[in-house]
């Protein structure tokens, strides 16, 4: 989930001289931490375990992309639910969204929640066409979808490195949520940065590893642990917080206050809880560019291939909502951490708004308690990172290996080259969160959003339409980037002076501010349908297209949709 | 692994025709679906309606009480387009794959499998 527009925002927020022990040390939270390490133990037995679920044992190994990277693309209503919980509602977002909420209120942190019930409708009537047409083909990622209904690849190349590209500050960013747990549970104390980071190092190695060995599934079995645990870890918050420190009107009225101070740098009020009316517009499009993007990026397409049926995706959306109310929820502890008076003091002894709800977890519960949600954060780094990986080494296997490298690649080798490139996606994002500056993940990860929405109109329009024109796609595309990249560098935070401020700036020539994201895909869409126009005009020929219409219908039962393990068997004999 | 790989878009099986795989819609249960798919992406989205304290609920201002309400909303809302869906979906599906299992029937030996379910459709195309 993109909850990461709002954050630099927050981030920057000028530090309130009130704060207590500013000193920055902590001490290690002992029985928390027992917590967090048992739990840790008992998914990498599960992640390793889970190359051996529902396999038999001459498929042992997972030698192809549709049983490493698709699981087999057998999973039903249940253990879809639990892998897209898994996979769109990440760490970084309970990390995430309860800071902006904290330090900036709704418009940047509460927007999630719109955003989170627009997108299952669009998810609705979208992804059901797309589960069809891959099946029918054997698609394992978007850019497969659009190389077989536009032909050629450069359109389809474009479109795997923009969800390469999106994806990989994405999985950066979960390594940013992970560290905000072990910074609160005392790791990161010490003076050695080497000791300090080696929790996250052995964390991501191990997840690195059994995602190797055990590929989709093993994120899909782990998120039924995160899953449980972070629903846990919720309802008792919802229910004994608020009782323990007033009541939700006295939250509300502290959060209204703390919000509505004016904040010396900036001379504005730091946010409000109620959005005025010069946000209306900034509130929709969030929401909605979110929604709209969030479906394109390759990790959750990688969750509805691995589907068994054509209705998997549709009835997954009716009932993963409930995750959105859990996120609510989440969003609302933010506002409960401004009443508990809960102080997220980094280790530089800075305020770092995203160690407020693990502060407020440590802070209010029994230190095992604190333990078990702690974990389910921690947990819920794991989980989103493999599939992200798995889908970004698909791409890559898939989009540039075979159709720029070697086209004759067997399956076989594609699972093993997929493998590989996930073990080098996993630490390329590892080197970057320690070697740089999170900031820069954030950045480049608000960045990702407003490209992955550029991808579209190619591939929305595709699942309905061969109207446009691959060219005029391809240019479309290209002005949404350079539109979105070019805005979001213009935005300048207030207080620190720094671009990339945030993800909301005005449509040239007017006064409205809207998300860029949004303003971007307008234009890369009208681009690319009067490039389409013209094209014809001039007679341009663009017809190739492998797909049939009758390819977007298909079920599971249909002859023609060849049952995937047999193909992999025969493959394999 | 001996055999070339087939690239996904490989013919399957040689060049078949592109055989319906569902029957004529109606369009009644795809409009009502549609509207009900509309209400629950643009209401949500429609802020000047909920950016406002009153009415309170248990102490939480309107604004928040009344987004975290549509959760139910869209889940109701999708629920019941899918199930009209779903009918017209099988309805659809049953007069193509009736038709094909008739129609193999009378050319093959009947009754060497229960025909109307799998396989059906590209059984009568072949």
């Amino acid at each position: 989930m993109n909850a990461v527009q709002a954050l630099p925002a927050s981030l920057s927020l000028a530090v309130p001289a009130d704060v207590p022990d500013a000193s920055g040390h902590r001490s290690i939270a002992g029985g928390a931490l027992v917590v967090v390490i048992l739990l840790f133990l008992v998914v990498a037995a599960i992640g390793f375990l889970a190359s051996r679920w529902r396999t038999s044992p001459e498929e042992r190994g997972l030698h192809s992309l549709d049983e490493w990277g698709l699981g087999g693309r057998g999973f039903g209503s249940w253990v879809t639910w639990f892998l897209l919980g898994g996979d769109l509602y990440t760490a970084y977002t309970f990390v995430a969204v309860p800071a902006a909420m904290w330090a900036t209120g709704a418009v940047s942190g509460f927007f999630a929640v719109p955003y989170t019930i627009v997108l299952y409708p669009i998810v609705f009537i979208l992804m059901s066409r797309l589960w069809s047409v891959s099946r029918s083909h054997g698609y394992v990622t978007p850019a497969d979808f659009v190389g077989g209904r536009y032909g050629g690849k450069v359109l389809s190349t474009a479109i795997a490195v923009t969800g390469i590209v999106a994806t990989m500050p994405y999985i950066a960013l979960q390594l940013v949520g992970m560290r905000a747990v072990l910074t609160v549970l005392g790791l990161g104390s010490g003076s050695n940065s080497f000791v300090n980071d080696l929790p996250l190092i052995i964390a991501f190695v191990v997840l690195a590893a059994y995602t190797y060995t055990g590929g989709l599934r093993a994120p899909a079995l782990i998120a039924v642990v995160k899953d449980l645990l972070i629903y846990l870890a919720i309802v008792v918050a919802v229910i004994y917080l608020p009782s323990k420190f007033g009541g939700w009107g006295s939250i509300f009225d502290a959060a209204d206050t703390k919000l509505s101070t004016t904040n010396p740098a900036t001379h504005k009020p730091a946010g409000a809880i109620i959005p005025g009316m010069t946000s209306f517009n900034a509130y929709w499009t969030l929401a909605l560019g979110s929604a709209m993007a969030l479906f394109m990026y390759p990790h959750s397409i990688t969750g509805v291939l691995a589907t068994k049926s054509r209705n998997t995706i549709r009835r997954n959306a009716v009932v993963l909502p409930l995750y959105s109310l859990m996120l609510g929820f989440l969003a609302l502890l933010g506002y409960v951490a401004i009443k508990a008076g809960t102080a997220p003091v980094d280790t530089n002894g800075k305020i770092n708004a995203q160690l407020v709800v693990p502060q407020l977890f440590l802070d209010n519960f029994p230190s095992w308690f604190a333990g078990v949600a702690l974990a389910a954060i921690a947990i819920g780094a794991l989980v989103p990172a493999a599939i992200m990986s798995i889908a970004a080494s698909n791409l890559f296997t898939r989009n540039i290996y075979r159709d720029l490298i070697k086209p004759d690649v067997t399956p076989r080798t594609e699972a093993k080259i997929s493998k590989l490139v996930s073990l080098l996606v996993k630490v390329g994002a590892l080197v970057f969160v320690l070697g740089m500056d999170q900031s820069s993940a954030i950045n480049l990860q608000l960045l990702g959003g407003i490209w992955i929405l550029q991808t579209f109109p190619a591939i929305v329009a595709g699942l309905y339409t061969r109207w446009f024109n691959k060219w005029a796609l391809l240019v479309g595309w290209a002005a949404g980037m350079i539109y979105g990249t070019a805005a979001a560098y213009n935005v300048v935070n207030p207080a620190t002076g720094n671009h990339f401020g945030g993800s909301i700036a005005a449509i040239p020539w007017t006064h409205t501010t809207v998300y860029i994201g949004v303003t971007a895909f307008v234009l890369n869409a009208v681009v690319a349908a009067l490039g389409t126009l013209v094209l014809r005009a001039f007679k341009v020929r663009d017809t190739a297209d492998s797909t049939r219409s009758t390819d977007y219908e298909v079920d599971e039962d249909d002859v023609r949709v060849q049952p995937v393990p047999e193909e992999l068997r025969a493959e394999l004999s | 692994m001996p055999q070339p790989v087939p690239s996904p878009d490989a013919p399957r099986a040689g060049v078949r025709p592109d055989t319906p795989v569902r029957g004529p819609a109606r369009p009644a249960p795809y409009v009502a679906a549609g509207v009900l798919i509309a209400i629950g992406i643009v209401l949500p989205l429609v802020v000047p309606i909920y950016a406002r304290h009153e009415p309170e609920l248990g102490g939480m201002p309107f604004f928040y009480w009344y987004q975290l309400l549509w959760v139910f909303i869209d889940a109701g809302l999708l629920y019941v387009a899918y199930v009209l869906m779903r009918k017209e979906d099988r309805r659809r599906r049953d007069v193509v794959r009736s038709q094909a299992a008739g129609h193999a029937a009378k050319h093959a030996a009947p009754g060497t499998d229960d025909a109307g379910d799998t396989g059906a459709v590209d059984g009568g195309a072949l």
